[in-house]
């Protein structure tokens, strides 16, 4: 048996193409998933602060349920388990934005609901004062505070959600790791494939970094 | 009930109906009862300084004029529409705000707008006015307060002194039939108490109604019509300036005054 120690570029670098196949899997389960958690988040956030029980208890449900169970175990429920409720199949790449959308929603709830109570009393009652309705009051002016307050998390929070598609592999959608696997089992270059596995995650999650900083600096001064 | 003959004669020296009146309110904070059965008109026109200790109530007092506060029973009457308690005056509570201006101790700007969108944003969203519209009136009062060189600047760029004179512009680009002030200069630096006293006395000058708490009890005798000494949530004491504070009659009136006036 020989071993090799040495690293092979040009081995990491032919299965660049192949592996790109799967950034666009990887690139729309991250952002459609992010950008329904988002809404989902926005929706469950503001109902954990609303005015009655009725309205928080479910949200409070929601976030408890999709915060506590492992995302895999999420997207394994919703890909094999809920078509025997349903008794249809459900379609890896849509298994795989839902449990991105719930998981981060639930999340996204409370970084929402974080943003929003950080927001000293004072405003509110200015903005009311001058005779904005409620809604216009969060929405000039408790919103727009809230949402710059919650950019760093936000972003922490799109870069865990990035990294978790990784595990989708598992239920055969093909994004990037699973593309690197199937590359590994016929040119068993396990090393190199998972090194270039490994980049393009970081490039992608550096590429949102420097946007949401740029977006929070570019917040800091407008 | 020499009070509410004070009260009376007040409103009715001035010649108006009141734009104000408060009847028989009461308010609650759990145990503690921050409001007794509080009686109070204020005339149009007329300047209202209410002093008292911190927790006496006298903040709680105007926040129930706008619905800032709730309270439990009585009712009040601004400019015609009537605040009922318990949370339950319906729209009536939009219409008093859109009438009725406020100026903060901490001032309250937004922090994410400009000066000039501070003082736009009522205008624009309440009144539906053009952002023209709304820009000439905001540079125009800018300019009555002393602070049209700053209005495309941020909040915090300014002192907090000039923040609170954008604070009054704000209240007032809603032309405001009431303003109410809660402490104006309690959160600023000595040196910049003046100029935003000064922006008030000009608004006493215009005629503008007004309720004023403070404790600068110098500008309290010179711009009042009338000071409320307000003590554990009831009305103690009221009259003109020159009578509360040089003959006060009740002992607490007396006890208060001879604290905040010796130094």
């Amino acid at each position: 048996m020989e071993f090799n120690f040495q690293f092979d570029w040009q081995a990491a670098i032919d299965s660049l193409p192949f592996l790109l196949k799967g950034l666009p899997y990887t690139l729309l389960i991250s952002f459609a998933g992010l950008a329904i958690g988002f809404v989902i988040g926005i929706v469950f956030g503001l109902m954990r602060i609303g005015p009655s029980r009725w309205i928080r208890w479910p949200a409070v449900v929601y976030v408890e349920v999709f915060r506590g169970t492992p995302v895999l175990v999420q997207v394994l429920f919703i890909f094999y388990g809920l078509p025997t409720l349903l008794g249809g199949p459900i379609d890896a790449l849509t298994a795989g934005i839902a449990a991105i959308a719930l998981n981060a929603g639930a999340y996204i709830s409370e970084i929402v609901r974080g943003g929003v109570q950080s927001i000293e009393r004072g405003q509110r009652e200015a903005g009311l004062s001058l005779g904005l309705s409620p809604p216009q009051t969060f929405r000039y002016v408790i919103w727009p505070q809230a949402l710059r307050r919650m950019i760093p998390a936000l972003g922490n929070q799109g870069i865990v959600s990035i990294k978790d598609t990784s595990l989708f592999s598992v239920i055969g959608v093909g994004e990037l790791v699973r593309q690197g696997q199937v590359y590994i089992a016929n040119t068993f270059t396990a090393l190199e494939v998972y090194f270039m596995i490994a980049l393009l995650y970081l490039a992608i999650t550096l590429s949102l970094s420097l946007a949401l900083s740029l977006l929070e600096r570019k917040g800091l001064v407008g | 009930m020499n009070d509410s003959a004070n009260r009376q004669e007040t409103a009715q020296s001035s010649g108006s109906s009141p734009i104000v009146r408060l009847e028989g309110v009461n308010k609650h904070f759990g145990r503690l009862h921050v409001m007794q059965d509080i009686d109070l008109s204020v005339a149009q026109g007329e300047v209202v300084v209410i002093i008292g200790a911190s927790g006496s109530g006298k903040s709680t007092l105007i926040r129930c004029v706008n619905g800032l506060e709730p309270f439990q029973s009585g009712r009040i009457e601004v400019d015609g529409k009537t605040l009922l308690p318990n949370g339950a005056s319906g729209k009536s509570l939009q219409a008093v705000r859109t009438e009725v201006g406020m100026v903060f101790q901490q001032f309250n700007l937004f922090p994410h707008l400009s000066i000039r969108d501070n003082v736009t944003l009522a205008p624009r969203k309440v009144r539906g006015m053009t952002r023209r519209q709304a820009n000439a009136i905001a540079d125009r009062l800018l300019e009555r307060v002393g602070i049209s060189d700053q209005a495309d600047k941020h909040p915090t760029q300014l002192s907090g002194g000039q923040q609170q004179r954008v604070a009054l512009a704000r209240a007032l680009a809603m032309e405001p039939r009431l303003m109410l002030f809660d402490e104006p200069t309690s959160a600023l630096d000595p040196e910049m108490i003046g100029e935003v006293l000064d922006a008030m006395r000009e608004l006493v000058n215009d005629g503008m109604t007004m309720m004023i708490v403070t404790h600068e009890m110098g500008f309290a005798r010179e711009v009042a019509d009338r000071v409320v000494f307000v003590h554990g949530g009831q009305i103690v004491e009221q009259g003109p300036p020159d009578q509360l504070f040089d003959q006060p009659r009740h002992e607490r009136t007396q006890a208060f005054l001879s604290r905040v006036l010796k130094h």
